[in-house]
């Protein structure tokens, strides 16, 4: 057989140019070099924690922009209190400045996982397709998401409600160090998460959960102004709730916008077990104050006329204002945050502004 | 299984859609042998059961229920239905009910799934419908809550109810089934999770257990389609009665799992044959649904038969005049509590 004599053009990656892939770093980005195969055709977006003058070397090839915390204060100006520093939470600050429908955020501790049949998991097209098919919340389908090949609606499942709802968020976990928090790793410190979990599944409306940032996707056209990662880390009294924080925000906006949030896979390899004593000292307060956090956003209601996510999300300030501020007098420097972060994602997206960014990173 | 449920309180219920209950029983074994079994017959059925040894059961045919229940009722114990009847006569603790077409499935490693014990497990351990745990069920081995999970709900609430799946022939509806007819599920998912409250599922009655002292009451015969047939695809009386028993778990605090054990379904009927007369049940859904999700019950409403009456009058007041089989439902959802209080103990022997 004659071998062709032109190379078959390769399919464009889905969604190469409509999302940026969101990375919080203090450290390196070697984790890059196991990605490189799912990532390489993605731009990143390097969110650099800690100390600016340091430099983080990205590995050849991929293309990136990367702010550091001098890039945030200048692009914010005074606006820039709302970002976190000396927690990953500043990670929500590459979601702000960037310019792309979709975002797919993830630590620097993440690696491909294998499958049960032993094959690499692109955990990035398995997030893009759940972004892509429908979510059904209002309604629990027992065989999980009926848009995956392989999987219907079951019987009794209404006709009316098979169009399913747009999918705004997409939500990962993670095989070997599972996301416990301080109290269950010491307890179990030698846990390891080996249970594969074939399924995506829609978190019906009305339900919370705990939104994990470690492997996550989002339309940020749908859903980004509500991805605020909070106060977090350096001169705060709590820390590793960021994504805790968005994601009850989040799932209060999606369920009263009538958009869908899916959980499951993808699994990625997460490799590094933070010191739980460490951690401890973060939570503590969390611990407590989620008590109260809960019944509130279980309870919380937003008007109708709250119709986009950004009117969603100020009326969610002042109702943290207003009904946490009494828990504790962070709650209230939380709320006026949340809306600096409004008006700053409002100033830096507004249509027809010029982008401020000065990119570090060099285009391939 | 659970080292504190004993098998003497379990009653797996069987109702004979077919006469030859042989290679059932005979798949069924290794599992089902240590259990008291109860079999009813579906009244219409003319041929004898066919039945092998070695099982300790009790058998239970059109002449039985006529007795017990007598000709004053509206109920029909026929179908599928006739496994309510089990429920009814049955004095024990957990019930376990499985559909006459299914065998045991297999693992991924080929090991035979032993879906009383992971029922059972579901049953005994806490469900978490307040909340969600992004990893599943938190009382599984090798699992927990995760961080963000707040510790005043980890306890979690008795689960009431265990809906299980299916692999090969899967509770698709009828016109799904006409569409794909090659397609088979064969997607084991290792996970059983809490279906969060106040969110609705369609509650099949091919593989389901439930705590029958605690929501025996609220798994009723009840939405007979007027076609109603001998497929799955032919009948909506088992949807009807999970959502009553979904919205019964929800305002009492129970809870409700889905997930494993799977069971193997054996391909059976024509789908495309089912889809005259399902099309009914597939209307009705749309104005059931609304219903459900709207229906509120009572403070004063505490145990499951009062619930029961309360939604059946929510029923009559809302949905009667919709369709004629909605009043019929309502009917039939009273006099079952009738029957529940007057044959059915809840207390187990």
């Amino acid at each position: 057989m004659a071998t062709p004599s032109v190379k078959p053009t390769p399919l464009s990656p889905p969604l190469k140019d409509e999302l940026d892939i969101v990375i919080p770093t203090i450290r390196n980005l070697d984790f890059l070099e196991m990605w490189r195969p799912f990532f390489e055709q993605y731009h990143l977006i390097i969110v650099q924690d800690g100390d600016p003058s340091k430099t983080i070397r990205v590995p050849d090839g991929f293309d990136y922009e990367l702010y550091n915390r001098n890039d945030i204060n200048r692009i914010l100006g005074p606006k820039a209190s709302c970002i976190s520093f000396k927690d990953s939470a500043c990670r929500c600050f590459g979601y702000l400045i960037s310019k792309k429908k979709y975002i797919f955020t993830i630590d620097d501790d993440c690696f491909v996982a294998k499958d049960p049949s032993g094959n690499d998991i692109n955990a990035l097209q398995q997030h893009i397709k759940n972004l892509l098919t429908p979510s059904t919340p209002h309604f629990f389908n027992t065989l999980y998401d009926p848009y995956r090949e392989g999987a219907d609606f079951v019987r009794g499942y209404p006709f009316s409600l098979r169009e399913g709802a747009p999918t705004a968020v997409s939500h990962g976990l993670w095989l070997n160090i599972p996301d416990y928090d301080a109290p269950t790793q010491l307890v179990k410190p030698l846990e390891r998460n080996t249970r594969f979990v074939d399924a995506v599944m829609t978190i019906p409306k009305g339900t919370l959960f705990p939104m994990c940032g470690m492997n996550l996707a989002f339309d940020r056209e749908l859903i980004g102004p509500a991805m605020y990662f909070g106060l977090m880390g350096d001169g705060q009294p709590i820390g590793r709730y960021d994504d805790m924080w968005a994601g009850w925000c989040m799932k209060v906006i999606c369920d009263h916008l009538g958009l869908g949030v899916k959980t499951g896979l993808p699994y990625i390899w997460h490799s590094k077990a933070s010191n739980p004593f460490v951690n401890l000292k973060k939570e503590y307060n969390g611990i407590f104050w989620q008590e109260k956090a809960i019944p509130f956003f279980q309870s919380v209601s937003l008007p109708k006329d709250c119709t986009t996510v950004q009117q969603c999300y100020l009326t969610l300030a002042n109702e943290v204002k207003a009904k946490l501020g009494e828990l504790d007098p962070y709650f209230v420097k939380l709320a006026d945050a949340m809306v600096t972060w409004i008006e700053a994602w409002d100033e830096v997206n507004s249509p027809g502004k010029k982008p401020a960014k000065l990119p570090n990173g060099t285009s391939k | 299984m659970s080292l504190e449920v004993k098998d003497d309180e379990i009653d797996i219920v069987v109702a004979a859609i077919h006469s030859d209950l042989t290679s059932f029983m005979n798949e069924w074994r290794p599992i089902f042998s240590r259990f008291h079994l109860i079999i009813v017959k579906d009244p219409d059925l003319k041929e004898e059961l066919k039945i092998p040894e070695g099982f300790n059961l009790d058998v239970y045919k059109k002449s039985d229920i006529d007795r017990v229940v007598g000709s004053s009722t509206s109920i029909l114990f026929s179908g599928y239905s006739c496994r309510y009847f089990g429920y009814l006569v049955s004095r024990k603790k957990y019930i376990i009910s499985v559909d006459d077409d299914c065998l045991p499935a297999r693992e991924n490693d080929g090991f035979l799934v032993d879906a009383v014990a992971q029922h059972i497990t579901n049953l005994t351990t806490p469900a978490t419908p307040f909340f969600f745990n992004t990893l599943y069920d938190p009382y599984c081995e090798g699992a927990d809550f995760v961080r963000g999970y707040p510790f005043s709900l980890r306890s979690g609430v008795k689960c009431a109810l265990s809906c299980g799946l299916w692999l090969n022939l899967a509770d698709h509806d009828a016109p799904t089934q006409a569409l794909k007819p090659g397609h088979r599920n064969s997607r084991y998912v290792d996970a059983v999770l809490t279906v969060p409250a106040r969110a609705l599922a369609p509650i099949s009655g091919i593989n389901i257990a439930f705590d029958r002292e605690v929501v025996g009451p609220a798994m009723l015969p009840a939405l007979r389609l007027a076609g109603e047939g001998k497929f799955r695809w032919e009948t909506m009386e088992d949807i009807w009665s999970g959502m009553c028993v979904k919205v019964i778990c929800d305002h009492l605090g129970l809870g409700v799992k889905t997930g494993l054990p799977y069971v193997w379904r054996n391909d059976r009927g024509d789908a495309i044959a089912s889809l005259k007369k399902e099309w009914e049940g597939v209307k009705l859904m749309e104005e059931v649904v609304p219903f459900f999700q709207s229906v509120r019950l009572p403070r004063t409403a505490t145990t499951a038969e009062d619930c029961v009456v309360e939604v059946a009058n929510a029923v009559k007041e809302q949905l009667g005049s919709t369709d004629p089989v909605f009043a019929r439902a309502a009917g039939a959802m009273l006099d079952w509590v009738k029957l529940w209080k007057s044959v059915g103990s809840s207390a187990s022997s």
